[in-house]
């Protein structure tokens, strides 16, 4: 009915950290790493607002689709209230258990499944910077 | 049927994505970006529409089989427009703006 909603939320409210936190980041560190384990080379890491934009490109571009959806589905419109759902009391209720339940579910989710990527990106840039520490720089 | 179909545009340009790193001036990425969001997205959607009709879920009607893949489709192919927009925009290799202006003083 309306699901999408709440993580455009998110969406907005992320995209508007990640441009707060670009703005505040001080000059990227630069480290020693290993791509194909082989040779060191110098390489810049990537900021964390850089991250953050991961989850505003998940959540952003989900919801389009989500929202195209719902377009399609008829619970979308145009014109005011733009949810069919809002029109009268009954199913305003109902589309907001929704967005309560599967519309929280969602946002819950995909953060998960960014702040996994979070982890495993940690682990990929420690490996990368621990092998380079043993192996010849690049020539 | 729009969550499989999703996954597996997610997956393809995943691998389109990977194929051609770290070169990204087909920005390959939004793609990936939005397929996964949605897949996402709407695998919550069909876990809470199991929890509701259980192993129904596994059995559609032809019919709404066939108007959940036109959806994908439709999906998908919105995802395309978004990206060749985006694309355009950023115009990475500078052919839109390679176009815009000729060479030389007249």
């Amino acid at each position: 009915m309306a699901c999408f909603v709440v993580p455009a939320a998110e969406a907005v409210i992320t995209t508007v950290a990640a441009k707060v936190l670009e703005k505040k980041e001080a000059a990227p560190e630069t480290v020693k790493v290993s791509f194909d384990g082989v040779s060191a080379t110098e390489a810049v890491k990537i900021p964390f607002s850089r991250k953050l934009k991961w989850l505003n490109s998940l959540l952003w571009g989900g919801s389009a689709l989500l929202a195209f959806e719902h377009v399609w589905h008829g619970e979308v419109t145009p014109w005011f209230p733009f949810l069919t759902a809002a029109g009268n009391p009954a199913d305003a209720a109902e589309m907001l258990n929704e967005m309560a339940t599967a519309g929280i579910s969602m946002t819950a989710l995909v953060t998960a499944v960014w702040l996994a990527m979070l982890g495993v990106a940690k682990i990929m840039e420690k490996n990368a910077t621990m092998s380079a520490k043993k192996l010849p720089p690049a020539k | 049927m729009t969550l499989l179909t999703t996954v597996f545009a997610a997956i393809i340009c995943t691998v389109l994505w990977y194929r051609n790193a770290p070169d990204s001036q087909m920005k390959l990425g939004i793609l990936c970006w939005m397929y996964w969001g949605a897949s996402l997205m709407w695998f919550v959607d069909a876990v809470f529409e199991y929890a509701q009709i259980h192993e129904a879920y596994f059995t559609p009607a032809p019919a709404d089989m066939l108007n959940d893949f036109y959806l994908g489709l439709s999906v998908v192919a919105l995802g395309l427009v978004i990206w060749l927009a985006a694309l355009l925009v950023k115009d990475p290799k500078g052919v839109v703006k390679a176009a815009l202006f000729k060479k030389g003083t007249k």
